[in-house]
């Protein structure tokens, strides 16, 4: 699969997550959450920024209770929980959030 | 939603009428060579395929003689034809365990029996065409390998290990699956199934003794390769993860706590899921498993407990000695290895756990059987341990507890439809329809007795749950850990310096 953004061609693997993590950009999160009609909100990118830089520091994302903490010190206690994650990211804030930030699908029993 | 429909939700499971072809579509993702390669497969099918297939069955037929008897034995009476969770929600004829078995049988006798060879109409005997193998691929990741249609089996024939030597077929051809074997590839390159590096675990584990420390003020500790303490916890890299299950691992620590052992988990075994089952491979399922032997050793424990994993503990219970040991360098007065509800049970019967169980009073619950812990395993001392066992824990914290019906519990409890290697997403449609016995059981329990919530001890049941429940109408947070309701009800013992102590309060008073 491949996805076009700015008439550049990016590599995909079978479920639109990036092939190669370093042809991230912010407009490749805007084409990806386009094609599965999301509109990203300063809200999603807090999550997603979040998600690249804990990325960038160990090598998977993290765990959700890693994630809504960290969530939870930036935009207050009432969004530090996987409800509302799921309501940003509603096809989970693992798979999904993990897609538009560029990163691998988490793989294993979750 | 989804592209398909959603199957209607009915008193309780009827046979459907036989839909033909109904599932043929669904195939998962093949296997790159980046995944095939190291587990010691060919990277792509390769072309003398047939051959090469062929000869694997008659080396496993020839290995495992149950697979030789299972293979011989069917006498298509039938009993199995409606027992299936994935015939029940999609109704297709290639999902009743009869015809499943068959279509590896149908080769078998083709090329391994007298009237095959020479008579193969007469049989049901067939060439090993494109078309077969294509079958294969879709039929046999339409089996969770949940074994509930041996248990009806007069002859006691487990599709389960038919479907596993049917994917280790099709892998040493290169035709393998990829989420059980990218998910193998990590273990071995990382130690766990979600490629979590031992800094994110450390990191991780730091996060919850936090989070437990300011809920109850109490030190729980989530110890990490500490060389030297009495238990290692092997438990599915899910618990660090997600959730419900993180809400398990909680729970654990604080079991482990109450009962005053020192404990660690291993950056290098640090998952209890073994999917070299699934796959139907000793090989990668011994590499697997050695790796708790490894991390056993160097850490210097003396007993090993694990965690709340279905498959994992068939691999433990059933496996673990002969693929990984023998375990002389562990504490023999001590079951080698332990489940943690074995663990948990043996502290309320000795009366050294204290609960509160209002704190699980805003539930009521049911409890899933995961099918590997069901039908391939034991726990405690008597027979049908593995079904008192967990059941006893609930009700130890919980006040509320109602079991459903008995078509669906114990020995006869529907899988989750997510096991044996198919919970990944290119697979919705037969998890989801798979999972409709289990919704049908559990909407009679929450409409009889106002059950509100469903525990499980297993990581694939708690994930596939989250996943599946809201197609039908519930909520994805009506599954939970057993191990979360110990967590939520345990009344934990307060150290000098932590804040509640009564010896602080007299003297600030």
């Amino acid at each position: 699969m491949a996805l076009e953004v700015n008439g550049k061609v990016i590599e995909t693997d079978e479920e639109g997550y990036l092939a190669n993590i370093n042809d991230w950009t912010p407009e490749v999160a805007e084409a990806m959450a386009k094609a599965d009609g999301v509109d990203l909100t300063e809200n999603h990118w807090e999550v997603i920024n979040f998600l690249r830089e804990y990325y960038d520091e160990y090598q998977i994302a993290p765990a959700v209770r890693v994630l809504t903490k960290a969530i939870g010190k930036k935009l207050g206690k009432e969004k530090g929980n996987s409800k509302y994650l799921y309501e940003l990211f509603p096809y989970g804030p693992a798979k999904q959030a993990c897609k538009y930030a560029g990163l691998p699908k988490p793989t294993g029993c979750v | 939603m989804a592209e398909f429909d959603i199957p209607e939700l009915k008193e309780y499971p009827i046979v459907p009428h036989i839909k033909p072809g109904a599932m043929e579509h669904s195939k998962p993702f093949v296997a790159k060579p980046e995944f095939q390669e190291p587990l010691g497969y060919p990277g792509e099918l390769v072309d003398n395929w047939q051959q090469v297939a062929i000869e694997k069955l008659g080396e496993l037929k020839g290995k495992y003689r149950s697979l030789q008897v299972f293979l011989d034995a069917c006498v298509k009476c039938g009993a199995c034809t409606d027992k299936c969770h994935y015939y029940l929600g999609t109704a297709d004829p290639k999902n009743m365990p009869v015809a499943r078995q068959d279509l590896l049988r149908k080769v078998y006798r083709r090329y391994y029996t007298f009237a095959g060879k020479y008579f193969p109409k007469l049989v049901g005997a067939v060439d090993l065409t494109r078309e077969v193998l294509d079958d294969w691929y879709a039929y046999y990741h339409q089996c969770s390998q949940c074994r509930r249609c041996s248990v009806y089996c007069p002859y006691g024939i487990d599709t389960a290990e038919i479907s596993m030597a049917a994917r280790e077929i099709m892998d040493s051809i290169g035709l393998g699956q990829k989420y059980c074997n990218e998910i193998i590839g990590k273990v071995f390159k990382i130690g766990n199934n979600l490629g979590l590096p031992e800094p994110a675990l450390a990191d991780t584990l730091e996060g919850l003794e936090e989070e437990v420390y300011e809920d109850t003020g109490v030190k729980v500790r989530y110890p990490l390769d500490e060389e030297g303490a009495e238990i290692l916890l092997v438990t599915p890299s899910a618990d660090f993860f997600a959730e419900p299950h993180v809400d398990g691992l909680i729970g654990y620590g604080k079991v482990f706590h109450e009962a005053g052992v020192s404990w660690t988990l291993s950056s290098y075994a640090s998952e209890a899921a073994n999917f070299g089952m699934f796959i139907g491979s000793y090989e990668n399922m011994r590499r697997v498993a050695l790796r708790i032997r490894e991390a056993a050793i160097k850490l210097g424990v003396k007993r090993i407990v694990f965690g709340e994993c279905g498959h994992a503990w068939r691999v433990a219970y059933s496996f673990l000695n002969t693929l990984a040991g023998p375990f002389d360098f562990l504490d023999p007065n001590y079951p080698v290895p332990q489940h943690i509800c074995e663990f948990t049970y043996d502290l309320i019967q000795q009366g050294r756990l204290k609960f509160d169980k209002s704190e699980n009073d805003h539930m009521v619950l049911t409890f899933h059987d995961s099918c590997n812990v069901a039908r391939a395993s034991r726990m405690g001392n008597f027979p049908g341990g593995q079904f008192v066992i967990p059941r006893e824990i609930i009700k130890a914290t919980c006040n509320h507890f109602y079991d459903m019906d008995d078509w669906g519990i114990k020995e006869a409890t529907f899988c989750c439809g997510g096991g044996g290697g198919l919970l990944t997403d290119d697979l919705m449609e037969i998890r989801i329809k798979g999972a409709l016995p289990r919704m049908e059981a559990l909407k009679d329990v929450v409409e009889n007795y106002g059950v509100t919530h469903m525990a499980a001890i297993c990581a694939i049941c708690k994930s596939q749950f989250t996943k599946v429940l809201p197609y039908y109408g519930f909520t994805m947070d009506q599954i939970v850990s057993v191990h979360q309701l110990v967590s939520n009800a345990i009344i934990l013992t307060r150290g000098k310096d932590e804040p509640g102590d009564e010896a602080d309060t007299a003297e600030a008073a």
